[in-house]
């Protein structure tokens, strides 16, 4: 049963190819995009702590 | 002040703070709507839709082509209306929501690409032919990557967003070339069967699928979108701190 399924008539060498570059293009965009995100606060953070800093030590 | 109060609501989410709660609020909606209608259209897609009587099986590649190639187009119709609100009216998110959205739309357009090359093979007999859709597509990939190579190009990234900007309007022209394209050139590429006139010629059975993963990939667009922007604000605002700090 689920070796047929994953048989897919034969066309197993192009459909499940194509699900896959799928899933790793839409799961690899997802990923970048909050790495990025996150990367971007924390040196937003640092840079207005330090900042901060300077205000205080004027 | 009074302007601005009685201004349209267009201009109430064109400020970034309000952009970003906004932003925060949504993005867990459309990351459970784009799991559930993803997850629905891959279950009916690929367990209870029938295989096609033509093309067996190897017509599920169909599910990921068909909706990653309609969202190649619609998001970059989105960067192209962004980039009108841009250059007429300085809008000053509709930079932001161009840039965040080019590397999208460059992902949709290589996954239609490939999938669409691993279904060319076993029903053509080729991975590629140059006609004018596949052809038109490939520009529409190639249109991407300028768009995100000339909005780095420049040290001050208005000036880098305009002539993206510019691009992304020029550009525009190729969207109905490709809409078009299987009916005004032959070609080996299948007419449209969704949206024509007289309505669709394919089985409810399976447009059902290709519509939850059309929905699914849009909301997907939608909570990415929400994030890359707040990941431009970010950068902007790194980059004002950085300018004030290097000229006390």
């Amino acid at each position: 049963m689920m070796a047929k399924f994953l048989e897919m008539g034969g066309y197993a060498v192009y459909v499940w190819p194509a699900f896959a570059v799928a899933a790793l293009v839409m799961i690899g965009l997802l990923i970048t995009s909050l790495r990025t995100l996150r990367a971007r606060e924390a040196i937003l953070k640092r840079l207005e702590a330090a900042a901060r800093r300077a205000d205080d030590g004027a | 002040m009074s302007q601005r109060r009685s201004g349209s609501s267009l201009h109430r989410f064109a400020n970034p703070s309000r952009f970003l709660r906004l932003g925060r609020r949504l993005t867990p909606w459309f990351a459970v709507l784009a799991a559930a209608f993803i997850g629905a259209g891959l279950y009916v897609g690929l367990f209870v839709a029938p295989p096609d009587y033509q093309q067996g099986e190897s017509v599920r590649i169909m599910y990921v082509h068909v909706p990653a190639a309609w969202m190649a187009l619609f998001v970059y119709s989105c960067i192209a209306a962004a980039s009108v609100a841009s250059l007429v009216w300085r809008h000053p998110l509709a930079d932001l929501i161009a840039r965040a959205s080019a590397p999208v739309g460059a992902g949709f357009t290589a996954v239609a690409l490939i999938t669409g090359s691993l279904w060319g093979q076993p029903m053509w007999g080729t991975w590629w032919v140059w006609d004018a859709r596949l052809t038109s597509v490939l520009i529409l990939f190639f249109l991407y990557l300028g768009h995100i190579a000339i909005n780095n190009a420049f040290d001050d990234p208005t000036r880098g967003a305009r002539a993206a900007a510019i691009l992304a309007v020029v550009g525009f022209v190729n969207v109905p070339i490709i809409k078009f394209s299987v009916d005004w050139w032959h070609t080996l590429h299948q007419p449209a069967s969704v949206f024509r006139l007289g309505g669709p010629t394919i089985d409810l059975s399976m447009l059902v699928p290709l519509f939850l993963m059309a929905l699914g990939f849009t909301f997907y667009y939608m909570m990415l979108l929400m994030l890359r922007v707040r990941s431009e604000i970010v950068a902007r605002k790194i980059r004002t701190v950085q300018l004030l700090q290097a000229a006390p």
